[in-house]
């Protein structure tokens, strides 16, 4: 693995790896990102990777689906969906 | 020459402190209509007032919101109120319903009232916190609030008596002072109106009738009997065909129907999460649904649309009597009443049939239930064929479109 230490220092530190995991598969399946979502670091800015906002409802849906959680509406806005990072901090404050 | 530059950043910072920020009463409000959704249910499956969020209403200075600056208060515009009632018709519709009703006659007070220290008291319990209801309609005269058969009666000693038969009450259980339509005295006709503030210590109450209703329980519009004595300082000073006109009306038909987009958009979001639970069952194929939901929005920003525009329309002529007083006005105040009573029992039908079972039951986290039985009161409530009836008089006068 050629992940950079800052997404696994910050995976770490902000999330657990399930709830990562499950983003990253979300985005396998949903994302249509140009690159492999395994790869990507967390703080990479998803949309310059391809990212739509089409595609992002259904990350949205499968990350809930996943994790049986509903992002409430107050997150689901642009920058929640920029990065891994994000996408799972919302994930794990959803109820 | 840098001075205004360097000022700007800190005419920015104190924004939030501005009636001009939207978001002023944004905080409050979901405090308020956290308590209101969390009691709904009960209050109507009861039909008792919403007395823990006319409560929490009073402690974060939504009930005083409207109080103008100069008198102790915030100042709020309709926009503003109109805002605080949409959320608050998200949570518990008899609660917004209070809300709402309350501002139109607590308007009243400082736009009409004058100098009587029997009004003027009354803005300063209004501004501590003070919960106003209203008494217009009248037996024998049908639900037309701008006729009266009671009468102010004077005596020598500058006390006036009143005696209302009233078909309807709302909250008056739970109000601090009922604002009561009556003739200036026994010998003037029937539209010739005041308004007098009857306070609870000088008012007596006997009730004649339950209020056991389709929806709307919680705002408990029970029938009385009201007789009240006072002194001749708590009329206000203007005439109620002005009060009606320049504030009453108006200010209550668009927060009437700021709650009615708030049942409205509830309704919406449950209809929503039912779908993202059908979407979520198979990601990648957007569920027929969808599509009914998508039809749904379009109409609930129409309402929306319409009913922000006409709080706007208000707070730009809310000084200016001669066009509050307009025909083109009147019919425009009107319009909104009907057009809105009219949509949302639509749109929450929508969400209904979005939704399915789930909204169909009764009680649920999906259920629409209540949504739609209290969502029916709003073509009632000052019935819409009375208001086409006004307009059609109106109608032959103008084609004027605000």
């Amino acid at each position: 693995m050629d992940q950079d230490p800052v997404s696994e220092a910050t995976s770490v530190a902000l999330a657990t790896p399930t709830t990562e995991l499950a983003v990253r598969r979300a985005l396998a399946d949903h994302g249509r990102l140009t690159v492999d979502p395994m790869d990507v670091a967390s703080i990479a800015d998803l949309y310059a990777l391809g990212l739509t906002s089409h595609a992002t409802v259904n990350v949205m849906l499968a990350v809930e689906n996943e994790l049986d959680v509903e992002f409430p509406d107050a997150v689901l806005n642009r920058s929640t969906f920029a990065t891994i990072e994000s996408i799972t901090a919302a994930a794990e404050l959803a109820p | 020459m840098s001075t205004p530059v360097l000022d700007a950043p800190a005419l920015v910072a104190v924004e939030p402190l501005t009636p001009r920020n939207p978001d002023r009463f944004a905080a409050r409000t979901a405090l308020v209509a956290d308590i209101a959704a969390h009691f709904a249910d009960e209050v109507d499956r009861d039909a008792r007032p919403p007395r823990e969020a006319i409560a929490a209403m009073r402690e974060h200075g939504l009930l005083a919101a409207a109080v103008p600056i100069e008198l102790g208060g915030e100042g709020a515009t309709l926009a503003e109120l109109s805002a605080i009632a949409t959320d608050l018709g998200r949570a518990c519709a008899a609660t917004a319903m209070v809300f709402a009703m309350h501002q139109g006659q607590a308007m009243a007070l400082w736009r009409h009232g004058g100098d009587a220290l029997g009004v003027t008291e009354l803005v300063h319990s209004v501004a501590a916190g003070a919960l106003v209801a209203s008494s217009t309609t009248e037996r024998g005269i049908g639900g037309d609030a701008r006729r009266s058969t009671c009468a102010i009666e004077p005596d020598d000693a500058g006390r006036i008596r009143l005696r209302k038969e009233a078909p309807v009450i709302s909250y008056a259980t739970e109000a601090d002072a009922i604002l009561v339509t009556a003739r200036r005295d026994p010998d003037a006709p029937a539209s010739d109106q005041r308004l007098v503030i009857c306070l609870p210590a000088e008012t007596t109450l006997t009730q004649t009738s339950t209020w056991d209703t389709l929806g709307l329980r919680g705002t408990c519009s029970n029938g009385w009997t009201l007789d009240a004595e006072t002194h001749a300082d708590r009329v206000l000073r203007d005439d109620y065909a002005a009060i009606s006109a320049r504030t009453v009306l108006p200010v209550s038909h668009v927060l009437w129907a700021s709650v009615w987009l708030g049942i409205a958009a509830d309704a919406a979001d449950r209809a929503r999460r039912a779908v993202r639970g059908q979407a979520r069952a198979a990601v990648g194929q957007t569920p027929p649904s969808a599509l009914r939901l998508a039809e749904l929005l379009v109409d609930l920003q129409a309402l929306a649309d319409t009913v922000r525009h006409a709080a706007l329309r208000f707070d730009a002529v809310a000084d200016d009597p001669e066009v509050l007083e307009s025909t083109a006005f009147a019919l425009a105040a009107n319009a909104l009443k009907i057009n809105a009573s009219e949509r949302v029992t639509d749109l929450v039908t929508k969400a209904l049939r979005i939704v399915g079972i789930a909204g169909f039951a009764a009680t649920g986290p999906l259920s629409v239930a209540r949504h739609l039985r209290d969502a029916h009161g709003a073509a009632v409530m000052v019935s819409n064929d009375r208001l086409l009836q006004n307009d059609a008089g109106l109608a032959l006068m103008t084609g004027a479109i605000l």
